[in-house]
């Protein structure tokens, strides 16, 4: 039997709007991964340090605040000075078409927009994993 | 009610013969809807004990005798971007376009009390609102706009005594005494923790320094509303209509407790208590709920907290339409999910409003679509009669049953909070987040499975991306702002700001009211950053059960 998909459910920043991570993490939970919720106000670098400590397949950052453009590139940057390029960078927000554009090119693999059906974004983790 | 018995076993006969649409019907918040409400369902209802006239008590039907007639609502845009200039430009925008009152957004930086220059605010300043780090930023923000003629909101919490502060002391600086200002800090902490989560202290010392801004505004500044007891984030995190009701009702009802506790008469600060909530989609929900509020609130304010002042019963209430409504699909659709969410608060009766423009799924809102918005409500006001008569929907067998229910199930919820131990308790215990993460997972399943519908998201859905313009926020912002912040540290008299600084404290340990002293910080140029971490010295800071 596989194991377990693992992911680090991320709300970096300020800004404490959970709802979406929140429902994600269970979305996901319910789908039978491992999911780890990190809480709020968390820097990049407990992100990662979360992430590498927690052995996740998966981050999915939830970031509503505008920070986007400074938040994930700087998780990217760490994950690559520690060695942990491996693990796959995702999220979701409000984020604006243009710089989902960007930020796909930087490396983060997937983002999804306001309103992406949850099963979306289990279907979408398990595909990311096997690959 | 013999006659309406029998015809009403016929009419069900009837019913029962026919299909009825695959659908499930209930209301947005999952309670179900009969197919036809009587006189049956109120037949309970005493008119002068339940509903009785406007501005008088129980209030179910509006907070002033001719509502509307007297005084449209306050047409209040939420807005705040950028730097201070930004921001004022825009408030002078929307002043000009018919604007009649002014509604603080910060960014998240000065939301959690950090300068501009903090580690944890890199990338954040000016993002989600306007950047304040000083007295200097709020004299920018009000520059050329007389506070004594402008009522202002400030959607501000853990850091509400500094803005107000603030605010104050750029009054001093236009002339214009505490006194006579008017406005309202949000200040509601306990729906933070529950919900909206901007916080900084444990529950604790943030009821403190919330019963001192209460001591401190009905000695000083009388008109200030100083409490904005939300439900409004409460609702946008995923919660019902019924569990809006009642977590701020319990809210409220909390904060009356904490006051006389602290030793001021009810009828000293609970005059100066204001609500804000939702308006969903469900219309018919949302204008019940509103009259059980109502309702609710007068009568626990006379007859369990004894106030005698009238104006202590009344709930005045702000109302912004619900911005999780909002779609990134087809956004012009938004433009009609807002006229309809705002056209249910006043005919709930609110007396403020604040309309969610179509693009905010993307990103702040561009001055067209604010002004869309803001069209939409003066379209309301003056082109469709409903602010003709008061309570047009009262007397509606269903809007009334409905406000019975909402009324005895908030009443549940009060019982079950009660139970564990209160407020504060079931806060640190994690009942509201857990009930609130509950509900959005169960709608978002619901839209998933299409037990509900959402147009152009899962039905009517288009392939074609929207071409939208966005506001975007210029990345020199956080220079600037940091630039200017340098500067104020440099002209400032800094012995006079460590005096200040080291009074404050003093006071935190002492139990003496803060506000003097975070005042006498604020004229001393004292950065929002420096004060608030001088009682996150003394306060700690909060963390939060993790529940999903």
């Amino acid at each position: 039997m596989p194991s377990k998909i693992r992911v680090l459910v991320a709300k970096p920043g300020l800004n404490g709007h959970d709802r979406g991570a929140k429902v994600v993490a269970a979305a996901l939970r319910d789908a039978g991964m491992e999911v780890i919720y990190t809480g709020l106000h968390q820097t990049p670098e407990q992100i990662v340090e979360a992430a590498i400590q927690e052995d996740v397949d998966i981050i999915g950052v939830s970031i509503l605040s505008g920070a986007h453009m400074t938040v994930f590139p700087k998780i990217l940057k760490l994950l690559k000075d520690k060695g942990a390029s491996h693990i796959i960078v995702s999220g979701g927000g409000i984020i604006p078409r243009d710089d989902m554009g960007k930020l796909e090119k930087l490396g983060v693999k997937k983002l999804f927009g306001p309103g992406a059906p949850t099963s979306d974004i289990v279907e979408w983790a398990r595909r990311i994993v096997k690959e | 009610m013999n006659e309406i018995e029998s015809a009403r076993d016929k009419w069900k006969k009837d019913v029962s013969k026919v299909k009825e649409r695959a659908y499930r019907f209930e209301s947005v918040s999952g309670e179900p809807v009969e197919v036809l409400y009587t006189p049956e369902d109120i037949e309970n209802l005493n008119y002068l004990q339940d509903l009785g006239f406007p501005g008088r008590y129980p209030y179910t039907r509006g907070v002033y005798p001719n509502m509307y007639r007297g005084r449209l609502w306050t047409m209040r845009q939420f807005s705040g971007f950028g730097t201070p200039e930004d921001t004022n430009k825009r408030y002078k925008y929307l002043l000009k376009h018919g604007q009649t009152g002014l509604s603080v957004a910060f960014d998240f930086p000065t939301l959690y009390g950090r300068d501009s220059d903090d580690p944890f605010s890199l990338g954040e300043v000016g993002r989600c609102g306007v950047a304040v780090d000083s007295l200097r930023d709020m004299e920018i923000l009000f520059d050329g706009i007389p506070l004594h003629s402008i009522s202002t909101s400030m959607t501000i919490n853990p850091p509400a005594a500094m803005l107000l502060a603030m605010y104050i002391a750029v009054g001093e600086k236009q002339g214009v005494p505490s006194k006579v200002l008017t406005g309202t800090i949000q200040n509601d902490m306990l729906k933070e923790y529950q919900a909206q989560k901007t916080w900084i202290y444990p529950p604790k010392p943030s009821m403190r320094i919330i019963t001192d801004i209460l001591s401190y505004c009905s000695d000083y500044v009388p008109k200030w509303n100083t409490i904005s007891i939300s439900g409004y984030h409460i609702r946008e995190a995923g919660a019902t209509a019924l569990q809006e009701l009642a977590f701020t009702l319990a809210n409220g009802f909390t904060y009356v407790d904490y006051g006389i506790k602290a030793g001021i008469p009810v009828d000293r600060f609970a005059p100066r208590l204001s609500f804000f909530f939702n308006s969903h989609l469900d219309f018919f929900e949302e204008v019940a709920k509103y009259r059980a509020a109502r309702r609710i609130w007068a009568r626990e304010m006379r007859n369990k907290y004894e106030a005698k002042d009238s104006r202590s019963w009344l709930m005045r209430f702000h109302t912004q339409t619900a911005g999780c409504t909002l779609t990134a699909q087809q956004p012009e659709n938004n433009i009609v999910r807002v006229a309809l969410q705002a056209l249910a608060a006043v005919l709930g009766g609110t007396q403020s409003l604040h309309t969610n423009s179509m693009d905010e799924t993307y990103a702040l809102p561009t001055e067209k679509a604010v002004k869309v918005a803001l069209r939409t409500q003066q379209l309301l006001a003056y082109e469709t009669g409903v602010a003709n008569t008061i309570d047009p929907l009262g007397g509606s067998y269903y809007v009334e049953a409905l406000t019975n229910k909402l009324e005895r199930q908030a009443y549940q919820y009060f019982e079950k909070i009660e139970s564990l131990g209160g407020v504060i308790h079931a806060i640190e215990i994690g009942f509201f987040q857990r009930e609130i993460a509950e509900a959005a997972y169960r709608y978002q399943r619901e839209v998933e499975k299409k037990g509900k519908i959402v147009v152009g998201v899962n039905e009517f859905v288009e392939e074609e991306l929207p071409k939208i313009e966005l506001l975007r926020i210029q990345p020199e912002v956080e220079r600037h702002q940091i630039e200017r912040l340098n500067q104020v540290r440099k002209e400032r008299n800094n012995q006079r700001v460590t005096e200040t600084l080291s009074e404050l404290r003093n006071a935190a340990r002492d139990g003496d009211n803060l506000m003097p002293r975070i005042l006498d910080a604020v004229r001393a140029y004292a950065t929002l950053g420096e004060m608030c971490d001088v009682l996150r010295e003394e306060f700690g800071e909060y963390e939060e059960p993790l529940i999903f």
